[in-house]
This record gives structure tokens, sequence and C-alpha cells, in this order.
């Protein structure tokens, strides 16, 4: 039974369809699993297995073939977007008692392909963080191993899926949640282009800069997952209304006559195993085909700096309507007003979001918004000119996905070296465009090495074309445990 | 020394859409409370707003009635404040770059044009509202949150509490005429804030301004200008400073006291709405928008002088209110006498509507009626008094006029063999009066048509009356 949690969604979606396979078999396979390593990992916010359980036996009394790739299949959900009847808390302790009345679009979406929810995983406090550290709740674990951090916002999601206790997981990147977790994990994490997946019914954290992606094993799942919750909502004003490509015909395309831009500059301060990766990288595109180009990115700090300011100033305004007015947790004893509002917003955040409000107020301030937001803002559009040039010589951007592998509980301290750990995925949130972190072996303490491949806006098929053709030639090393 | 009074002001208008700026609740005034209220309303976590394309048609519409210029590139922007009547903690508005700049409006102040210069109007959504007088202590009420307002600002072009009302008039009756704003006053869905400062008489130099928000009637608008007015100076010719400051007009004692200074101002740290796209209008649905505003109360005014041949007077007070300048062209059309009409809806009517507190729409009467009265008058079934009578018979609601005046006989005389008989008695009982008009006191005619009338109750066809009394006269003298 064992080998059922390893397998890809594509594979399960196959046993289903040839009735190898129950729905009840695959979703018990997972539960069993999450009771027996949740423990461990501290994956789980809340739990809906016996819901799943249930949702399973009604898809195999139906008795039908499934009707998409997740109909009848587990799966996992971060703990910020909103499911209707089942807590959502953002990994904090001001939305502890939230119960949302609506659904999130993109859960919507999963319900009616039949896709079963085990539950919300854990994640850093409305996804400010990079180690999952910051949740109000649990210390999620690397699988790979148990004293190092599964890397963040989304670790829960990525610990999930890379632990097998659920095929495939969503989560959110604002400026590399997906992809830096997936990365410290070894699976495959996507950011897909701005607008591509609704972010009606995310808890925002920076609205101009969040997207819903995907955490799977493989990338043929990533690009068959997003195929079904990529689609315009009109809910959301920034939702892509165009033509949406197919993201799975060309998966096998060859990449002879395709063009690879990599930045020689990105590979100082790497750590040694992950520059080896990357050049090893470079070697295998070449051998499929690939022309491989130098290209300069000279905005790498500026577009960091920037980030944090309009991260943070949109920040300030989205958590301002936790006030302990209408919904979640208000303080206990207070004195008028402005106390309650105080005492309930001293109590409900961590010291994280305390920071980045703070510091999105300053930035927002009369006197400090020209210097510092509007700044901030003019970076933004360099930065989108920046990819505007590159991509105009290539057709993708390989580097790597972080600096280093996964580092231990409480190594990263500082702030300020926290927030580097997402330097290298940072501008694809600024400028909007697509990315994905694939698996790209191990380093000397056997912990997964990630790299990074981007392109111009909706080019998805294109990166899960390059990076399956990545996949194939290297293989995937996945953790046994 | 004598002060310059300078004014701007802040409207904030109520749009008349059916939903509210962001969702498809209802905007309708008065429901249940939290009764229009969703997700987005309560600004539930990961909610996000759509824009009612309607909003940004009548805001358009506004500008375009206030002869300003549309932008083809508009954004909206967030104010951010704590407040338990705002549940996002900002207000979706627009900051720097507002649908509507630069119009002007001309007002007539004591028989001359003044023009108002408007600034800008701007896009943004209401607030909800606090109930205090609860048990559980102050409760809040979301219906009104995503309301859709347009805020409309003038250059401080306003000199006298008269100037104020008499624009604030006009705004109103531009908004309702354009269908932009029901205005109901009572509703809250036209509101007033004034900026206010004083100067010596022909400075350059402005003095230091005052702002007087939520003015909601303009009685309160000209009361709160004239004290405000009136406080600053006698502070100045005491010597003593004017405080930058917000004050709030208590409209019940009829003062106004300081609410919040310069210093404690809010910092609302205005940045763009990222959950929303920019408002782009191509020129072709701004010529759309235009071509399709309805007529203005000033070419409505214009036209009524022209088509009507109705005196400047009467035309502006017809067409101040779109409803009486609708009452009026409907009846207009069934009977042609543009004057009486004009004078029926000017003079008569408003009294009864002052008595029974009720609007020009919701008479009990229609426009054939009102003509079907003018048109006794005119064939001289009843007299102008006993018109007047019937009207008041009108407003109970239950007859047309020709019926009441029928079931009241108030028909007037207009049977010659009837008045025939009555006259030639009056005559012979006043044999003085024959004389005097004999003599050449032709005023004698007065007093015989009095008697007459006193006879037939007023009911005798006065003309008809007069040419039998002559004629009986004429026999007697010989």
């Amino acid at each position: 039974m064992s080998e059922i949690i390893t397998k890809s969604v594509k594979e399960l979606n196959k046993a289903l369809s040839d009735g190898e396979l129950s729905s009840s078999e695959i979703t018990q396979a997972f539960v069993d699993k999450i009771k027996e390593d949740d423990d461990t990992y501290e994956v789980f916010l809340t739990k809906t297995l016996d819901e799943a359980l249930n949702e399973a036996k009604a898809f195999d009394e139906k008795g039908q073939a499934p009707r998409t790739i997740v109909d009848g299949l587990p799966y996992v959900l971060k703990d910020n977007i909103v499911t209707k009847d089942i807590r959502t808390t953002a990994a904090s302790k001001i939305l502890d008692n939230f119960i949302p009345p609506y659904d999130a679009s993109v859960y919507e979406d999963l319900n009616e392909d039949g896709a079963i929810l085990l539950g919300k995983v854990n994640m850093d406090e409305f996804a400010m963080g990079s180690s999952t550290e910051n949740s109000a709740y649990r210390k999620t674990k690397n699988p790979w191993d148990l004293t190092r951090v599964p890397g963040g916002s989304s670790g829960g999601s990525a610990a999930a899926v890379s632990a097998h206790l659920a095929p495939f997981a969503l989560g959110s990147d604002t400026g590399g949640s997906i992809r830096q977790p997936a990365a410290y994990t070894g699976v495959v994490g996507v950011k897909p282009t701005y607008g591509l997946v609704s972010r009606y019914g995310l808890i925002a954290f920076a609205s101009s800069l969040d997207q819903i992606g995907t955490f799977t094993n493989t990338v043929e799942d990533a690009a068959l997952i997003l195929s079904r919750i990529a689609k315009n909502d009109k809910k959301d004003s920034t939702s892509f209304s165009g033509t949406y490509p197919d993201f799975i015909k060309d998966l096998e395309a060859p990449l002879t006559g395709r063009t690879i831009a990599v930045v020689p500059a990105f590979e100082e301060g790497l750590q040694d195993e992950i520059r080896d990766s990357l050049k090893e990288a470079i070697d295998v595109y070449k051998d499929l085909g690939a022309e491989i180009v130098e290209v300069d990115f000279k905005l790498l700090e500026q577009a960091l700096s920037a980030y944090y300011m309009i991260a943070s100033a949109e920040a300030s305004s989205n958590l301002a309507r936790y006030d302990g007015v209408r919904y979640g947790v208000r303080a206990q004893d207070y004195d008028g007003l402005v106390d309650m509002y105080v005492k309930t917003r001293t109590e409900g955040f961590g010291p994280e979001v305390k920071r980045r409000i703070m510091l999105g107020t300053y930035a927002l301030s009369s006197g400090y918004y020209d210097a510092f937001y509007k700044k901030a803002m003019q970076i933004r559009t360099l930065v989108v000119n920046e990819y505007d040039k590159i991509f105009k010589k290539a057709d993708l951007l390989l580097t790597p996905t972080t600096a280093t592998t996964a580092f231990k509980f409480g190594e990263r301290s500082d702030p300020i070296e926290m927030y580097l750990s997402d330097l290298y995925t940072i501008p694809a949130n600024i400028s909007g465009i697509p990315a994905l972190s694939m698996p790209a072996g191990l380093d000397k303490n056997g912990l997964p090495i990630g790299l990074q491949l981007s392109g111009p806006a909706l080019s998805e098929g294109l990166l899960f074309n390059a990076a399956h053709a990545y996949e194939k030639v290297t293989g995937n090393e996945k953790l046994e445990r | 020394m004598d002060y310059d009074i300078v004014i701007g002001m802040e409207i904030h208008a109520e749009l008349a859409t059916k939903s509210k700026i962001f969702c498809s609740c209802s905007t309708e005034f008065g429901a249940e409370e939290n009764t229009h209220a969703c997700p987005v309303c309560l600004g539930l976590p990961g909610v996000l707003p759509v824009i009612n394309e309607k909003v940004v048609e009548y805001a358009a519409r506004a500008g375009l009635a206030l002869n300003c210029e549309i932008a083809n590139f508009s954004k909206m922007d967030r104010k951010n404040y704590f407040y338990p009547d705002l549940p996002k903690a900002y207000q979706t508005s627009q900051f720097d770059l507002p649908i509507c700049t630069g119009g002007t409006v001309e007002i007539d102040v004591d028989g001359e044009t003044k023009p108002i210069g408007i600034t800008r109007i701007h896009i943004e959504e209401d607030a909800g509202k606090l109930l205090h007088e609860s048990a559980d202590g102050t409760l809040v009420d979301t219906n009104r949150c995503g309301v859709p307002l347009i805020e409309i600002v003038t250059e401080p072009d306003i000199t006298s509490a008269e100037e104020a009302k008499i624009f604030a008039e006009k705004i109103r009756n531009t908004l309702e005429y354009t269908g932009v704003s029901d205005c109901k006053m009572e509703e809250g869905s036209i509101r007033f804030d004034v900026n206010l400062s004083v100067k010596p008489k022909g400075s350059d130099t402005l003095g230091t301004r005052t702002e007087m928000k939520n003015l909601n009637s303009f009685r309160a608008l000209e009361r709160a200008i004239q004290y405000e007015a009136r406080r600053q100076i006698t502070e100045l010719k005491k010597g003593h400073p004017i405080i930058q400051e917000t004050r709030k007009w208590d409209d019940t004692k009829g003062v106004s006291s300081s609410l919040r200074s310069k210093e404690e101002a809010h910092d609302y740290r205005y940045f763009p709405e990222p959950d929303l796209v920019p408002i782009v209008l191509t020129d072709e649905q701004i010529q759309k928008f235009r071509d399709e505003l309805p007529e203005l109360p000033e070419q409505k005014r214009a036209r009524y002088i022209k088509e009507y041949n109705l005196p400047e007077y009467d035309a502006g007070v017809l067409t101040s209110s779109k409803d009486t300048a609708r009452f009026f062209e409907e009846t207009v059309a069934l009977i042609d006498k543009p004057k009486a009409v004009s004078n029926w809806l000017m003079v008569e009517i408003p009294p009864h509507l002052k008595e029974a507190e009720i609007t020009i729409n919701e008479l009990p009467f229609e426009p054939k009626d009102l003509a079907e009265l003018i048109a006794m008058i005119e064939d001289g079934t009843i007299s102008g008094k006993i018109a007047k009578k019937v009207l008041t018979e009108m407003f109970k609601g239950e007859k047309a006029p020709k019926a009441i005046v029928e079931e009241k006989g108030w028909a007037q005389m207009s049977d010659a063999s009837e008045l025939e008989g009555i006259i030639e008695k009056i005559v012979e009982e006043n044999p003085k009066s024959v004389a005097d008009i004999a003599s050449g006191n032709e005023k004698a005619y007065g007093f015989l048509t009095g008697q007459v009338m006193k006879a037939t109750k007023g009911q005798a066809n006065p003309k008809l009356a007069n040419e039998i009394i002559r004629k009986k006269v004429k026999e007697k003298i010989g």
C-alpha cells in the first residue's frame, strides 16, 4: 500500500481510471500516512480526514471514471486560502476562531473538479516569512532533515508533498513563498503569471504580488493541476481575461533552437553544490539542443529592497481589517475603542507581522511616501524593463532558486538575513512573470537543491516543457522515509 | 475693518445605482441592519472588490453635466484609517487621478451670473453606520458600506452663505436631472462640507481655514456658514488667530465647536488600490455619455422662456426641480396655457404641498386633472376663485375637478335668462346706483356686480353678469 503515496497525480488518476485503485484506497493511504507522520512533521493546522474519506467513498459509490485529473484525489491547501465552514487562520492567532462563510474561487474550482481536501496546512503567519517559523501554531519540519526548516511561507504545503502526506498542494507565492520551500524540500513549485489563478479568497498579504500556485512531485503534475485552476474569475479584477494557453501540449516538445539565459554574476555567493548543479543544468540544456546566452541582471538587490517596501506597504493596509470589531479574536480586557484596537492587534499578531505592518505604515506615511513607496514602484518598473530586455534575447531564464539549501531552526534570527533567502525569487513577483523551482540533486548533507526557471508572462507551457525535459534527463530524487 | 469670506465646498452625493460599488448587494435605503451585506461589504479575509461599471458611468455623467474634463485614465486609491464603521480599515477612493477635473457651474446671484470652479469629482465608497443607542453598546450596520458616492470639490470661489446655498441647490438639481443621484436630503444622500476662511477686504492673502463636515440641509449649510464667518471675524477683531481645525456644526443649538485640530488630523497614507485595475474610458465612451445627457436645468429654463414665453422668474422656479418641470410639461401638453399652468404650480399648489408634507411626486392628482381644472376656468365653467376651492378638494384625492364641480354645484351661472331675472331685481332695488351711473359715476357698476355675486353665491359668470347689468341699467336710464 505504501507505494500509493509516492505515485504522481497522473499515476493516481490512471490507477483510478483503470480501476486498479479506488478513491477510498488512495485517500486512506494518505490519511494513514498523515496519522503516522504529522506529529513528526507538524504540517497540519486543521485536518478534514473523516470528511475526506466520506468524499472518497461517495466517489467510489458513483462508480464512474474520474472526470478531471484531480477527481477523487486528495490534496491540501495552505491555510490562507479560505474554505467555507472550515477554520482558516493564515497561521495567525488573530484568526484563531475564524470559520469563513464563503469559498475561495480556487477551492470552489477544485471542489467542482472532485478533488478531496485533507486539510489546511501550516505557513508563516499571513505568509510573511521564509521558514514557516513565524506560524503562531507549529514549527513544520523539513522532511529531509528534522532539524531544518521546510522554507516558507508555504512550508506546510511543501512538506506535505515532500513527505507524501498529499499528492499535491496549493500554496501562495508573494516573494518566493512557493519556490523557496519547494527547493528546500525537493519538490516542484510553480508561481504562475500574476492574474492567472484567481486571488478571490486568498487572504491578502501583498495584493499586487500574491499569486496562488502548486506543489507537486513532478513537472507534469504541475502542468496538469495548473490547467485546472488557471481561469478567469469575475470576482477578481486582476484576473487575466484573455485566452489561457495550453500548458500541456508542448510538454514533450524538443528544446532545439530554444535559448536559455543565465546570469554569471549570480554564481557568486552560492553554496558550492548549488553552483555545481547550475553548471550541470546548463550542460543538460546544451545537450538537449538549447542555446545558452549570458545576460546581466543588475537590479537583484534593488528588487529585494523595493519588494520589502511594496509588500509591507500593501500588507499594512491589507491587515488593518484585523481590528477585533467583526470577526477573529478580540482582546479580553480593554478600555475604549482605541485600547481595544491596540490590545487586539498587539496580542493577535506575531513579531514579524508587526514588523512589516510598521515598515509598511512608515513607507506610506506623509513625507516618506516619495522616498520609499514611490521609489520602490519606480524600481518595479525598472525590473519589468530588465526582464523585457532579457526575454528579447532568450526564451527562458535559468537561475538558482536559493543561494543555500535548507537552514536550521533559529539559524536566521536576523530579519535581513532571512529576507535574503528570497533574493532570487522576488524579481518574478515584482514583474508578475511565471517562475518555477525544480529539484536539482542533493548537497553533501543530502539536502535538496532547487533551480529556478522563469519566462515572460504566460510562458508557463514553455517553463513546463524545459523543466520536464530536465527532469527526464536527471531523474528526481525522492525522499525515501 | 471689513472682511471677505472665502469658501470652498465638498459635496458628497450618493449615486442612484441599484447595487453597491464593489459587489452586487442592494443600495436600497432603510433595510433591516446588516441585511444588505456580503463578505465583500464586511471586508472578510480574502475578498476582492469588482467595480460596478454603472458607478463609473454615473460619475462621468455628473462630470459632463458640471462641464468637467473626463479622464481617459483614472484609478482608485486606498485611504487608510481605523474606525468601526469601515470594515476594511481603508476607504476605496480616488486620490491623485480622479475621474473628472476642471469644471464650472454658473450660479445666479442678485441677477448676476457668477462662475464657481469645480476642482474635481471623484468616486468613493460610503462607510457603514454606528448605532450607539443599543443595550449591547455600540453596534455597526454595514448596509451602507460600499454604497457608491461621488465627491464634488469646488475652487474657493464662494463668498457668502447665500452663494453657497444657491450653488448647493444647483448641484442638487443637476445631479437629480441627470439621474446620477436622487439627492434625498432626508436620507443623507447628499451632504455638504464647507472650508471657510476670512481675510481683510481686498487682501490677496488667504486666511487660515476651518472645515465643517456633513451639513445635511440647505438651511444648516447657510446657517453654519453665517455662524462660522461671524465667529472668525470676531476672533480676528479680538486679535486672536484662527486655528486650522475641523469643526462640528450643531444645527439645533445653532453653534459650531472644535472637533479636531490639524495636529490631530489623520495621515491617510493614500496609495493605489492594488485589487482594482485602472479605470479606462475611451473618447467614444465619453462622447456616448455626453450624447445621452438629458436636458439640464439651464437648457430647460432657456427653452421655457423661448418656447412657452414665460417670464425668467417662472422658468427658473419651474425648472428648479426635475419633478416640477415634468409636471409642468405634461400639463402644458394637454392645455396650451403655459402662464396659467405656471401660476398654479408656483403659487397655488406649493402651500398645499407644504401642509400635506408631500412632494410634487406624491400629488393625489395628475397633470391631466390640473389641465382639466384650468380648462374649466378658460371656458367659464368656474371662476378663478371657485377653482381654488376645487383644488382644495382635489388634494383630498378622491375626484377629478369636473366631478367635484358637478357634485358641489359650483358651475357658474351662465344661463342668461336665469341671470336676467336676478339682475332685473337688483337694478330695481338699487335706484341710487343707477342714478350714480346716469350722472357719470361708472364705479357704481362694481357695486351692482358685487350684489349680483352675493345673490348668486359667487357663481354668476362675471362676464355675462356684467353685460346684463349694463343692458338693464341702460334700459332704466333710457
